[in-house]
């Protein structure tokens, strides 16, 4: 088990074998839920992750845009991604706190191949365990989000953790605990899925007829959810995947292909083994020698007199 | 069995040493690439110094696979393509398998198989180097996209695996064909083996001298 039972493994990457808590009541799902409508865009959330996680994101450019950094980082593991949507005379500003979707099905830890670097905790929390990630990158192929990122120093992965070590000890997360509009709730995930059913409905009443919850049931649901005020289109937001899955190919590689392949390996070498015991070596017979001798010439030097 | 004739030179020492080169490189490509591709293996990665190690060491043993291979294709390819007597001898599978060559052709350097595995080694490498270079993120990430990363990872895993098959049809017809060995190890080959297993390529050898 581990140290704490907060942190009991659900799934654990490259496991063959049930982890520890496998068939142990598990704990309670959380999720954290982030209201699109409420959002201002004022970034407190990106500071409370980088100083709770004790992160240091250099100073770099700017694009022109509200968009900084302009994208996710080994050190920035939420960005604001602010999205000028214009349709016949209205402007809206979308503002979409990108980050891990801490995906119930989560396809970085199928695609790991190092055991124990990623892991689902019960309550839903994906997490790396950067001591046994060994920096191949697998888990951004496996990523619906394109959110993991490689750092260039200890070529290790980085993402958001949800703060699985204040979550473990009955905290919200830093971005929710520094959200001044209450716009990331942190609780159950029927809490939260509760909860954005009013927000859904009080944003419907203000004329948002396709506003709704963004669980994408492509990843059997996140454990970040979004209330969007136009769900029916999520990639408006910032190329928020309309029905994010696992990748076909990603689920081919690590799928099927591996039994099959270990299967047609080791008949290969069956067949080899078999063939020797049933049909025997190819041998070279006296007479292939003597007929040998007769064409190149018989004596040991071998030289053969035109 | 008697040494009738003087040995038969069959590869030039450069040539073993580039196919030794060759041969340690894939079997320790392979060895660190099922480390990576199957959780049942990953114990492979303590071979190599651990999961970063093998990671970090695996492309660049396919570097030296990659040029030491172009070698091999340099010197074989020209002895490599197919002819009529290898697709009669390819009808004749069956029998070569149980070890009754009578009364197929005469053959040159190679046979359909070995020509076989020439060219799906060749294929399968090119293959793979490309894919890697893709996979390679620590030096190449920017490169590719991720959805033609994902495909790359699928490609060189089958195509891996295509290799290590092939391989073991290599390995295991060295070990089958006896007198085939030497051909690899010492340069050369006995009277008896060159005329009954590619005696057109035999003819042409005593021809010369």
């Amino acid at each position: 088990m581990s140290a704490l039972q907060a942190l009991d493994l659900r799934r654990r990457s490259a496991s063959s074998v049930p982890p520890p808590a496998a068939g142990k009541p598990a704990a309670v799902p959380v999720a954290k839920l982030i209201d699109v409508s409420k959002c201002i865009g004022c970034k407190a959330c990106q500071t409370a992750c980088l100083e709770w996680n004790q992160l240091d994101q250099p100073i770099g450019y700017t694009d022109g845009s509200y968009d900084n950094p302009t994208d996710l980082t080994t050190a920035s593991w939420t960005v604001m991604r602010y999205t000028e949507y214009e349709h016949g005379d209205d402007l809206e500003w979308l503002i979409r706190k990108d980050g891990c979707m801490h995906c119930d099905d989560p396809g970085c830890l199928k695609a790991c191949p190092a055991p124990g670097a990623i892991v689902q905790y019960t309550n839903g929390i994906v997490d790396f365990i950067s001591d046994n990630c060994i920096g191949c990158g697998y888990c951004v192929k496996g990523c619906p989000f394109n959110i993991p990122r490689i750092s260039q120093v200890t070529s290790k992965a980085y993402k958001c953790t949800l703060c699985s070590d204040r979550v473990v000890v009955g905290q919200a997360p830093a971005c929710a605990k520094a959200c001044p509009t209450q716009a990331i709730y942190f609780g159950t995930k029927e809490d939260m899925i509760a909860h954005a059913g009013k927000r859904i409905t009080d944003l419907k009443s203000r004329g948002y007829q396709n506003a709704g919850l963004y669980n994408p049931p492509g990843v059997n649901g996140t454990h970040v959810m979004y209330v969007l005020q136009h769900a029916d289109k999520p990639s408006l937001y910032a190329g928020l995947p309309d029905n994010p899955h696992i990748s076909p190919l990603v689920g081919l590689w690590k799928g099927v292909m591996k039994p099959l392949s270990l299967a047609a390996i080791a008949f290969a070498g069956a067949f080899g083994l078999m063939h020797y015991v049933t049909k025997g070596p190819n041998r070279v017979t006296e007479h292939d020698e003597e007929k040998a001798a007769e064409l190149a010439g018989t004596d040991g030097a071998g030289s053969k007199q035109a | 069995m008697s040494e009738h004739t003087k040995p038969v030179s069959r590869y030039t020492t450069a040539a073993r040493i580039n196919h030794w080169i060759t041969a340690v490189s894939l079997v320790l490509l392979a060895l660190s690439g099922l480390a990576l591709f199957h959780p049942s293996l990953y114990f492979l990665t303590y071979l190599f110094g651990g999961g970063q190690m093998t990671r970090i060491i695996h492309p660049w043993i396919g570097v030296v696979l990659g040029i030491s291979f172009l070698g091999l294709f340099l010197r074989f390819f020209a002895l490599n393509f197919w002819n009529r007597d290898d697709t009669v001898w390819m009808k004749n599978l069956g029998s070569v398998i149980n070890n009754k060559e009578e009364g197929l052709p005469e053959l040159g350097k190679y046979n359909a198989g070995q020509k076989l595995v020439f060219w799906g080694q060749s294929i399968l490498i090119l293959l793979l180097l490309g894919s890697g270079f893709a996979l390679w993120d620590t030096y190449f990430a920017s490169y590719t996209t991720i959805d033609q990363k994902r495909l790359s990872a699928v490609v060189h895993a089958l195509c891996a695996i295509g290799a290590i098959l092939i391989w073991i049809v290599h390995v295991y017809a060295a070990i089958w064909v006896k007198g085939t060995m030497s051909a690899m190890t010492r340069g050369s080959v006995s009277g008896g083996w060159a005329w009954k297993h590619h005696r057109k390529w035999f003819r042409q050898e005593v021809g010369k001298s």
